[in-house]
Order: structure tokens, then sequence, then C-alpha cells
């Protein structure tokens, strides 16, 4: 499934992702391909997602809010604190 | 008749002066492209955004940001830049500002309860020598505009709005049309104005599994939806700007051009009448010489 983690000032991550999983509002949750569509506001916390072409990397984000989408997922993120 | 070496000498002035403006708008021309692409970077944040607005949206919310009051405190966003050479851009600003000041504002002007706060150094001295109350705490904007900071004056505005030290706030900016043309725009960031009604109504029928709940991501939505529209005034800005520096330095190399023109016919006039009168010179005195 495709993940694209969007900021206002540029475009951090798009690719193909095997799992990714979120600070959600009320706990972590992980996302699979095939997921059902979801709209999520996200916590203060880590991001971590398993990219094809990068392996395993991790994000830590201010907040922001993640849509699931017949397997594409897009993060939008105010500010990222630490890649 | 004109000095020769007056003449040259301004021939040389306009000549460096050209290469300065011909060299600014180079550069106006190469910051153009970055502030557009900037614009082009914040475009699928602020889409997607909007996207997953429309989705929840059908989820009444009380937003405290939506919140309609008797209008005491206004304050007034203005978007300057930090440098000058640009044409009319900021005295665009200023006179439109004017006329609100005169007449739709006039009431909260006369009783001081209206703020302008300058963004870009333009506008904090225009507004310092001005009987206007400013605030200048956001003035240096400029120099490393990112969202985070756009997001830090936004913050200020909307805090002030919902701890009622402001019932209006207002952005005057040049919206960015094409390089030649900017417009001068009034915009009410504070309160939201009602959406339009959603138009995507694909979109509306999936069905979405909300966490934590639909008014919930909404009300943490809106804040996001109005920094979003703020930075976005600021990056239009930015772009007016160097658009407009770049168009008044090729008028301005332009006539630069004409100048030369005509000094140089001036100066090859002078010359030849030198000339013409000191071969007249010697051959009156040849002439004197053998007629003697």
């Amino acid at each position: 499934m495709f993940l694209e983690i969007i900021t206002p000032d540029r475009r951090v991550f798009e690719g193909e992702v095997d799992s990714a999983t979120f600070p959600g509002a009320k706990g972590s949750f992980q996302v699979l391909t095939n997921h059902a569509p979801l709209i999520s506001t996200l916590a203060q916390g880590r991001i971590t997602y398993v990219s094809k072409a990068e392996g395993r990397r991790t994000l830590e984000v201010d907040g922001g809010v993640v849509e699931v989408l017949n397997n594409k997922i897009s993060v939008l993120v105010e500010r990222l604190i630490s890649e | 008749m004109p000095n020769l070496k007056e003449v040259k000498n301004r021939i040389v002035s306009v000549t460096s002066t050209q290469q300065i403006t011909k060299a600014m708008k180079m550069v106006a021309a190469a910051k153009l492209r970055r502030a557009q692409e900037a614009i082009t970077q914040m475009r699928p944040y602020a889409q997607k955004l909007n996207e997953i607005l429309q989705n929840v949206s059908t989820a009444q919310v009380e937003t405290p940001f939506a919140e309609q009051r008797d209008v005491q405190r206004v304050l007034l966003i203005a978007v300057t830049s930090d440098r000058g050479l640009s044409g009319a851009f900021n005295a665009n600003i200023f006179r439109r500002i004017r006329i609100l000041l005169d007449e739709e504002l006039r009431g909260y002007q006369a009783q001081g309860t209206l703020e302008v706060m300058p963004i870009g150094k333009k506008g904090l001295e225009y507004y310092r020598r001005r009987d206007v109350k400013s605030n200048t705490t956001f003035s240096g904007l400029w120099p490393n505009l990112s969202f985070d900071e756009a997001r830090r004056t936004a913050e200020y505005a909307m805090d002030g709005f919902l701890e009622k030290r402001y019932d209006k706030v207002l952005v005057v900016y040049n919206e960015f049309k094409n390089v030649a043309t900017q417009i001068v725009r009034v915009e009410q960031l504070l309160p939201l104005l009602p959406a339009e009604p959603a138009t995507n109504t694909a979109a509306a029928n999936i069905d979405y599994i909300f966490e934590p709940t639909k008014e919930e991501i909404v009300t943490e939505l809106i804040p996001k939806s109005i920094k979003i529209q703020f930075y976005k005034m600021l990056l239009d800005s930015r772009a007016s700007e160097e658009g407009a520096r770049m168009t008044a330095m090729d008028k301005a190399t332009d006539n630069a051009g004409e100048l030369l023109k005509e000094l140089k016919l001036t100066y090859n006039r002078t010359r030849q009448a030198a000339i013409t009168k000191e071969i007249l010179e010697i051959v009156g005195g040849a002439e004197a010489l053998s007629n003697g």
C-alpha cells in the first residue's frame, strides 16, 4: 500500500510500505494492507513505517491527521519533531 | 551646449544603474521561482486537509472560531515586504488599509480599538510613523519564512480571538495572480465564515471509521485549516513581492536603456559640434595665414 507523509513545507515521504504504525489520539494503532477506510487524528508521538525501499523508519511528530482509503494512507503533519 | 565630460559621466552612471536593475531583476526571477515552489509544496497538504474536512463536515460542530460576536476590537494584519524597490507592492497595501480605516473601520480607529499588525519591515516603518495603534510582535517574519513561523502568528491571532482580545481578524495582502499582476485582498480570518456546503458527494459516501469521533476530528482540524489559510496568504504575498520587483526592475532597465540612448545622442552631437568648431577654427586660422 501507498503511504504519503506531508507537511505544509514539503513532502516528507511517499512510497510503498508494508505496514505503518501511528500514534492515534486514543493510543497507537497499526495499518496493514486492505485496512478499512479510516480518518483519525494523531497525538504527539512516533510514526513507524516499513518502507519497501528503505526498510523501517521512524518519525516523531507533533500531532496531525491520517486518512486511510483504498490502500492509500495520507498523513498530514504540521510539524516534525525529529526524523 | 552640454559639457562633454558631464554627459560622459552621466552615461557611466546610468550604465551602472542599469546593470544593477538588471541583476536585481534576475535575482527576483530566481526568488520568484522559489516562492512559487513553496506554494506548490503547500498545495497537497491544503487540498488533503480540505478533503478530509469535507468528509467529516457532515457533523454539525460548534467551533469557537466561528463565534459571531458584537465586534468591539479588530486586528488588522498588514502583509508587507521587508525590502523596497518592488513598485507599488507595499503602497497598494497601505492605500487599501487607509480606505478601510477611513470607511468601514472608521469607528474602531477613532475609539482606538483597532490594532494594525504589520508583517515585514516596510509595514513596521510605515505604521510606526503614523497615528495607528500597531502591534509589532510578528513584524520580522520574512527572513526564514516557514510554516512554523506562520503558525505562531496565526496562533497568536486565534488565541486573541478565543480570549476575546479581538472580535474580528482581517488580513490585507497581495494575492499572486501572475508575475505582472498582484491583487490586493482583504480577507476575514476570524471569525470563520460559514463553510460552503460540501460539493464532493462521492467522497461523502465512503463509510469511514472515525477516530476518536467526527466532532473531535473537526474540532482538531479547523485550527489547522485556519493556519494553512494564513500560510497561503503569506506565501502568496512573497511570490507577489518578487513578481512586483521583477516587473519594476524590468521597467527600470528599459527606462535606463532609453535614457542611455538619448544621452549617447547628446554626447555624439556635442562631440561632433566640438570637432566642427575646431576644424572651422583651424581652417579659419590657415586662411588668415595664407592671406597674410
